[in-house]
């Protein structure tokens, strides 16, 4: 067994305390039937969670996750594939700030691995090397693009498909099988939504294809084509991949499709998550508990706008608990 | 090469290959106690008894060689000159717990791991996180056995 395991062993153990205080179906049903917003801050609150405002709660949370990753790990770069797509988020809103001549502080994710303020100064300033490779290209040529052509659609595919390759590499890179499945399955999922929405949107071929990122599992050619011509079309690729359990969904709804990418992902890491001598429950942790954030966000936002619990219930993801 | 000497060398085998498999086992399962802990305090008695399931082994392996030790006269009363056939017995027979001991303490250091595991999680669960690593523990116990058997065996042979 070498440092590593060992590591891992210690790592996982301190993980499976925190894991039975995360949020389960339970206790998410519980918050969607409460009819105020304090009293699903109280609740939260109650159950562990710090912070008196909103945002504060989030970013609590997100910072507490980090700083207990932190803790358990020598080098917290083993999880970048996680944290990669809110520097790619960060830069969409730095680069459509700038254009637009608004600051776009509010539109920050925070628990990336670069700080979103050194993003947007490296977009403002039109200075790059500020910062990292993986994000350079990318902000050079989204940002250019968006100044000559004032298509934040073609911004949008530059910086989401440059997004995807970052991620994809990174698993390719990697010699944890947990991060390479999530990996591929993040490029996968993220593959099927562009066919769907190219679709709805009626979008070319060349269009749809340019949009969507190699991956081991998906012809990305024959599920580009099948989108640019109906959505039986697609199912009928799905169903001779490994992702044929998306078919009843895609037929459902985009935002049934969207909830079963991340319940699928959801699973695949639960599968993972009983070696106690690997990296997987740790991976998992972190995916629980963003998803766990995300139900919060979706929650309060939801009572913030007087939704109906079903639209709540509808887009709720699974829990890991 | 005296019969004593492969009696004598039989005993240590025992008690450092079984010692070295306890470490191991309670090593591994001690990291995973400490990351309980930290998180934790109050689960202290129940990783603890997990924690130390993989040193019985260690503790088997000292009783083979005390047996050893005791039949070849080195430890209480002389039992006369130990021929070269005899010494190669005791050798033999210490052997089942010597390689049963490294190997069951490993794994169930590993069991021990996981059951460390279930029990932080789903205290209530620890009847069942005890049962699973103390199934390797059967076969621990099995090669005690065929150690004392026959040890007991080899004193009342006339070679």
């Amino acid at each position: 067994m070498n440092i590593k395991q060992e590591e891992y062993i210690y790592a996982v153990a301190r993980i499976r305390c925190k894991e039975g205080k995360l949020f389960g179906s339970k206790h998410i049903e519980q918050m969607i039937s409460m009819s105020d917003i304090d009293s699903i801050k109280r609740f939260v609150s109650e159950n562990g969670w710090s912070a008196s405002t909103e945002d504060d709660m989030f970013s609590a949370e997100q910072k507490e996750l980090w700083t207990l990753m932190s803790e358990l790990v020598d080098d917290l770069s083993c999880f970048d594939f996680l944290r990669v797509d809110k520097d790619f988020h960060n830069l969409k809103a730095s680069v459509k700030g700038v254009y637009a001549e608004q600051p776009p502080h509010s539109m920050f994710v925070y628990g990336g691995l670069i700080d979103p303020e050194i993003i947007y100064k490296a977009v403002r300033d039109k200075d790059y090397e500020l910062l990292p490779e993986y994000l350079r290209e990318a902000a050079a040529l989204s940002h250019s693009s968006l100044l000559q052509t004032a298509d934040g659609q073609l911004c949008d595919l530059i910086l989401d498909k440059a997004c995807l390759d970052t991620v994809y590499s990174m698993g390719n890179k990697s010699s944890d099988k947990v991060v390479r499945e999530y990996c591929e399955l993040f490029v996968a999922s993220a593959n099927i939504k562009i066919a769907v929405r190219g679709l709805k949107l009626s979008r070319s071929y060349d269009f749809i294809l340019k949009s969507m990122a190699e991956c081991e599992r998906l012809n990305i050619r024959m599920l580009a084509l099948s989108a640019t011509k109906s959505q039986d079309d697609i199912c009928t690729y799905l169903l001779s991949t490994d992702y044929k359990t998306a078919v009843p969904f895609i037929k459902e709804s985009l935002s049934a499709f969207e909830k079963w990418c991340d319940n699928y992902l959801m699973e695949k890491m639960k599968e993972y998550k009983s070696d106690p001598f690997s990296l997987a429950p740790l991976v998992a942790y972190i995916f629980a508990k963003e998803t766990e954030i995300k139900a919060v966000r979706l929650i309060l936002t939801a009572k913030a706008n007087r939704l109906d619990d079903s639209v709540i219930r509808e887009r709720i993801r699974e829990m890991y608990v | 090469m005296s019969g004593l000497f492969l009696a004598i060398l039989g005993a240590a085998l025992a008690t450092f290959m079984a010692g070295i498999g306890s470490s191991i086992g309670v090593g591994k399962a001690g990291v995973a106690a400490a990351g309980v802990l930290a998180e934790e305090p109050s689960l202290f008695s129940k990783v603890l008894i997990l924690m130390l399931l993989p040193a019985t082994q260690g503790i088997y392996g000292l009783l083979v060689a005390f047996l050893t030790l005791q039949a070849v006269g080195v430890i209480g009363d002389p039992v006369g000159e130990i021929t070269v056939a005899k010494g190669a017995l005791y050798l033999a027979a210490s052997l089942p717990i010597a390689f049963s001991g490294l190997i069951s303490a490993i794994h169930q250091g590993k069991c021990s791991v996981a059951g460390i595991n279930t029990v932080s999680k789903k205290p209530d669960q620890m009847g069942k996180a005890l049962i699973i690593p103390a199934m390797v523990e059967t076969y621990a116990i099995l090669a005690l056995l065929i150690s004392i058997l026959a040890i007991n065996g080899i004193k009342v042979l006339a070679i």
